[in-house]
């Protein structure tokens, strides 16, 4: 079969639930190398989705866009109904999106309490010169940044022990640990997750995918996730997106995409 | 229990009151130690003259250390700060502007003597105030070109500044406003500067005595000191070590790069305005002459050895540069040449020998005396650098 394939229209939810997040055929291009081409893809609020497709399909790219780390060639990206496709990093951030990377990016030495402390930086208002002359609004600001840090970190499981263990130090399940309470510390509406099991052992990945479940159900969170291991994606994910090549080849839930010729073609190769 | 490799600790009570307040408990002993210091001197001796410039150098470097310390920019023209400090007491504290206000001059709460002279004469406090303004916003001027650079491509831009101010300052007796308003003097400095004149201190008057000087630099550094610290440990010191590890993540996780570094740069700037009007005060003349890119150098080599990022290791180096450039190269090995047959003076190599050491330090002990645990573990094990192919700085 090469007709191409009927992608079915743009998700804004299924039904009942409004979409938090929308693309509206966005392209990146560097230079002549298409990285995303024309992808128009919605998550619903309090939804878990995930996307996959094989390495270099420009997953990551895409993701880099929706944290504007990337501004998109040509498209839109609209969160909570504002267009944030030329917003720059923080302000995304202050909006309710945070993420983690593929490969952990945690400020290796400052401590795990002081990594979740700058995930808080959106969310606290001391100035330089609060912070110089420190009047008691900014001493209270900072002890219940503080507080509030090594509560996310208990939250994610990290024992209290190495809280103030520079984040190099730290076992390498433990830095996943702590970019994630890094990341919910800045209160977002919708988390992104870049391969959050890579390394982990099946136990692991189990314990995270129940995790990010908690995670819906406890702080209202919107999860998207890039993910490799099939496993967690299917166990996980209400819809799936699968790139290939930088486009959208098939979207739908679990079962769905599964069972999709053209999926199993992108991963597999043609069947003789 | 073996007591060989355990730590001795204060008793309970002792411990609880100082726990976290090492600092503050240091900061106390040691400024309060060094402000007896001049008291064993001759009021006119030259030692205290030696911890006077000593002082005015740990302010300067603590302010550079704000920006390559801790936010990790490298700034090889912090001398232009400096200059501009010096001139913003040689402008506003001196008979350089002679004909303004047809010649009876502008006076602000100046003291007895320089309210009978032309030119403008403000307070040296309102001075300082001045100066940490306008020193301040012409190092965030100077942080915007360097905004989408990395690394060395900052270290050459803020180098290229350095040398622009200091030729203003040179051929600024040339550019003259109007008739009698010249930019600068050039090398023929801008002096005398008038004395420090605080309401009811009599002392700054005499000029027989360096005391009430080393007192009021030492305020300078107490002061300093204080903003460094609590920067450090603030939502601000944060960001700017989250920047310097991690761009990327800490865009990422809402530190907004431009605003946080300019506010780097300003902050480190503003320290070097006002240690810059303090010297121009103290030396009763502003030159051209001081103002060289070696400068620029010597500030930074204090931060180096004593230990990027470190505030105790910064100023501990910036005394004992100091000290190493007043008194021992000139009064202590000034007679090695000699010894070794050759005749010259040792000064001439001052610069020479300030480069040896750095080059010592970066073999034996890169990461500085008193380094700060961060900065240690970044240069023995390689953390940090980030990818610059990231589209962040977008303003």
């Amino acid at each position: 079969m090469t007709t191409p394939v009927a992608v079915p229209p743009p998700a804004t939810g299924d039904g009942s639930r409004p979409s938090l997040l929308s693309t509206e055929q966005v392209s990146k291009t560097f230079g002549g190398l298409v990285a995303v081409n024309d992808v128009t893809f919605s998550i619903p609020e309090f939804s878990i989705v995930s996307i996959i497709g094989p390495n270099g399909a420009g997953k990551t790219t895409f993701f880099n866009m929706l944290t504007g780390l990337y501004k998109p060639s040509v498209g839109q990206i609209v969160f909570d109904g504002q267009d944030i496709s030329r917003r720059r990093p923080d302000q995304i951030t202050k909006l309710g999106i945070a993420r983690t990377f593929q490969n952990i990016r945690l400020f290796a030495t400052m401590t795990a309490v002081e990594n979740v402390m700058v995930g808080q930086h959106a969310r606290m208002r001391a100035g330089l010169i609060g912070s110089i002359l420190r009047p008691p609004r900014v001493r209270g600001e900072e002890r219940s940044v503080r507080v509030k840090a090594k509560e996310m970190l208990s939250y994610v499981g990290l024992s209290e022990r190495v809280f103030d263990e520079l984040a190099v130090n730290l076992a390498y399940g433990d830095q996943r640990r702590v970019e994630i309470a890094r990341a919910l510390a800045s209160e977002p509406r919708l988390l992104l997750l870049d391969e959050p099991t890579a390394g982990m052992n099946p136990q692991e990945s189990d314990r995270l995918t129940a995790f990010m479940r908690q995670l819906r159900e406890e702080r209202n969170l919107t999860i998207l996730l890039i993910e490799h291991d099939m496993k967690v994606v299917m166990g996980v994910s209400e819809r799936i997106t699968v790139l290939d090549h930088g486009e959208k080849i098939a979207e739908g839930d679990p079962v769905e995409v599964r069972a999709n010729p053209i999926v199993v073609e992108a991963y597999l190769g043609k069947q003789g | 229990m073996s007591a060989i490799g355990r730590r001795t600790s204060l008793p309970a009570p002792l411990r609880d009151l100082t726990k976290g307040r090492g600092n503050l408990i240091g900061a106390i002993v040691a400024l309060g130690i060094a402000a007896l210091l001049p008291l064993f001197f001759d009021p006119l001796s030259s030692v205290t003259d030696n911890f006077i410039l000593a002082g005015a150098y740990v302010v300067m470097a603590l302010g550079l250390n704000i920006v390559v310390g801790f936010a990790g920019l490298l700034d090889l023209g912090y001398v232009a700060f400096y200059a501009l400090g010096a001139y913003t007491v040689g402008w506003f504290a001196s008979d350089h502007f002679t004909p303004i206000n047809h010649t009876k001059g502008i006076h602000i709460l100046a003291g007895k003597f320089a309210s009978t002279l032309p030119g403008v004469h403000l307070n040296f406090l309102l001075i300082i105030v001045v100066s940490i303004v306008v020193v301040g916003i012409a190092g965030m001027l100077i942080g915007l070109p360097t905004l989408r650079l990395r690394g060395d491509y900052i270290a050459i831009v803020t180098l290229a500044f350095g040398e622009i101010v200091y030729r203003f300052a040179v051929n600024g007796d040339q550019i003259e406003f109007a008739s009698g308003y010249k930019l600068t003097n050039g090398r023929q400095a801008i002096s005398p500067i008038d004395s420090i004149y605080i309401p009811g201190f009599k002392e700054f008057d005499s000029a027989l005595n360096l005391r009430p000087y080393f007192w009021f630099v030492l305020a300078l550094v107490a002061l300093v000191l204080i903003v460094n610290f609590h920067l450090r440990d603030s939502r601000q010191g944060r960001a700017w070590i989250a920047i310097r590890e991690d761009e990327v993540a800490a865009a990422s996780m809402g530190v907004p790069l431009v605003k946080t570094k300019l506010m780097a740069y300003g902050t480190g700037a503003a320290f070097g305005g006002m240690a810059g009007a303090f010297l121009g005060s103290y030396l009763t003349s502003v030159n051209a002459n001081n103002f060289q890119f070696g400068f620029s150098i010597f500030i930074l080599a204090m931060v180096i050895l004593g230990g990027l990022g470190s505030i105790w290791g910064v100023a501990f180096g910036a005394i004992l540069l100091s000290f190493l450039n007043t008194y021992f190269i000139p009064n202590v090995f000034d007679t090695l040449p000699h010894k070794l047959g050759l005749d010259f003076d040792l000064t001439v190599l001052s610069f020479g020998i300030f480069g040896f050491l750095i080059l010592i330090v970066m073999i034996l002990r890169p990461q500085g005396l008193f380094p700060e645990r961060r900065r240690a573990l970044e240069l023995t094990e390689g953390i940090g650098a980030g990818d610059a192919t990231f589209e962040v700085q977008a303003p």
